[in-house]
């Protein structure tokens, strides 16, 4: 291992670890975004949408990042959407994991027994009102190890970014090692880089979902 | 006699095409103290749960406070206000406190005022010996506790009829005579009960008439005393027998 590979790449690590940080924030943030409001079409069985959100998910689902992000980059201009490769990422990453977030999210309304429902109906709740204080409050809390799991597997999915140039981590470390051939200090450097991300994060996450029950359930 | 409040003619119950409940017909009148009694899988749970529009039916009607009721959705939501009902798994709602619990009806259901409705809740508490409890989470109570609760959150929305399906069933045994007193007081206060019930010392002492089930159908519709001294039927015998009390 050679230290002073090591510290001249630091500078191309540094700005490929802001980027993977970037992208992942916004992609997370919008995979919630579009994974609450599928799972909630779901809940309330809004017809057509419903179907439509089955078969998004089914494509989501079923086919992998790498070919989603070829259809988004290099397809979608055939039908003359041009994105860049940054926001081609993005949407990838949203479109993917905005199905796991979804069944995150239904997973945990499911987990509400049948005889919470009964109770509440029994009471004359609505639906609506079901589902707002009962259903939901529980139901979040019940998904967040899903949806936490997905935190992290969304996260690594960004290293496939590289397909397309965007300059990440992965992308950073590839570039490198076609320039110069040190691959054992790049990619030593790239496995640090992602511990340093995933590790505190997943750390954190755990604590989360143990103080999200005890938050929502009292103790 | 007192007004009548429940009638059920002709009710029928199937789950695809197995019929459930057959051809049930009874009459309750206000004040009146019902047990359902039967052993399990004689319909009991099923035709209680009927009563609040949690099962659907598939014959007959059921009419309440002299209006028919027509099934659906919009009819049993306004009824449930009317209709209170405990179960055996008490389902308070583990994320709400004890009085948010007790509120829910009171303020979303009735557009209650909060000050009133609180005050209301406050006092039901204290009538279960539970007045410390309004700002405790479901998980620190006991069972027993819990229990209690569900009684007062159905309580809170000031209910005309109360319908009990074996709520004292999944209780540890010295739990169970806390919520069959605050039963016995219910019924001494005039409320309406339907019990479905295990406990057939409870059922005697605090109920005025005997519904027995068995397999869907009502085999004895009697004065409480008469039916424990002399069952009329042979599968009625058999039960008792069959009861440890």
């Amino acid at each position: 291992m050679n230290w002073t590979v090591i510290t001249q790449s630091l500078p191309q690590f540094v700005a490929g670890f802001g980027i993977t940080l970037k992208l992942s924030v916004i992609g997370i943030l919008g995979a919630l975004l579009v994974g609450a409001i599928i799972s909630l079409v779901q809940y309330f069985r809004i017809p057509g949408l419903r179907q439509l959100a089955t078969v998004y998910i089914e494509i989501s689902r079923n086919t992998p990042l790498l070919v989603q992000l070829f259809f988004i980059f290099y397809g979608l201009p055939g039908l003359g959407v041009k994105l860049s490769a940054t926001v081609s990422g993005v949407f990838g990453l949203i479109f993917l994991g905005g199905s796991y977030m979804a069944e995150a999210f239904t997973g945990g309304y499911n987990a509400i027994s049948k005889s919470q429902i009964e109770s509440g109906r029994a009471l004359g709740l609505t639906d609506l009102q079901l589902a707002r204080y009962v259903v939901l409050p529980q139901g979040l809390t019940a998904s967040v190890p899903a949806l936490a799991a997905n935190v992290i597997f969304l996260i690594k999915e960004t290293s496939i970014f590289t397909v397309i140039a965007i300059p990440e981590l992965t992308n950073t470390a590839l570039d490198l090692i076609g320039l110069y051939y040190n691959s054992n200090e790049y990619l030593f450097e790239l496995v640090v880089a992602y511990a340093i991300i995933l590790i505190p994060l997943s750390l954190a996450l755990t604590w989360l979902e143990r103080r999200v029950r005890y938050a929502s359930f009292g103790n | 006699m007192a007004e009548e409040l429940l009638r059920v003619e002709h009710l029928k119950k199937s789950y695809q095409s197995k019929e459930v409940l057959h051809d049930i017909n009874f009459a309750i009148h206000k004040g009146e103290v019902v047990a359902l009694l039967g052993s399990s899988g004689s319909g009991k749970s099923t035709l209680i749960r009927t009563l609040n529009g949690l099962e659907d039916y598939q014959g007959g009607t059921i009419t309440f406070a002299g209006e028919t009721v027509h099934p659906s959705k919009a009819t049993w939501l306004a009824l449930r206000q009317r209709i209170g009902m405990v179960f055996q798994s008490y389902d308070l709602f583990p994320n709400l406190s004890v009085l948010d619990n007790i509120l829910l009806g009171p303020l979303k259901v009735q557009h209650r005022s909060r000050a009133e409705a609180e005050e209301d809740a406050r006092k039901l508490l204290a009538s279960v010996n539970l007045a410390d409890y309004a700002d405790r989470y479901p998980r620190q109570l006991s069972g027993g506790q819990k229990q209690r609760i569900a009684i007062v959150r159905a309580l809170a929305l000031h209910p005309e009829m109360m319908l009990f399906d074996e709520v004292t069933a999944s209780l540890d045994p010295e739990m169970v005579r806390g919520v069959l007193d605050i039963m016995t007081d219910l019924a001494k206060r005039d409320m309406t009960m339907i019990v479905v019930t295990h406990e057939m010392n409870f059922a005697r002492e605090v109920a005025d008439r005997v519904l027995f089930l068995s397999d869907g159908e009502i085999l004895e519709d009697r004065q409480t005393a008469e039916f424990f001294a002399h069952p009329a039927t042979k599968r009625a015998q058999e039960f008792l027998a069959s009861m440890e009390f």
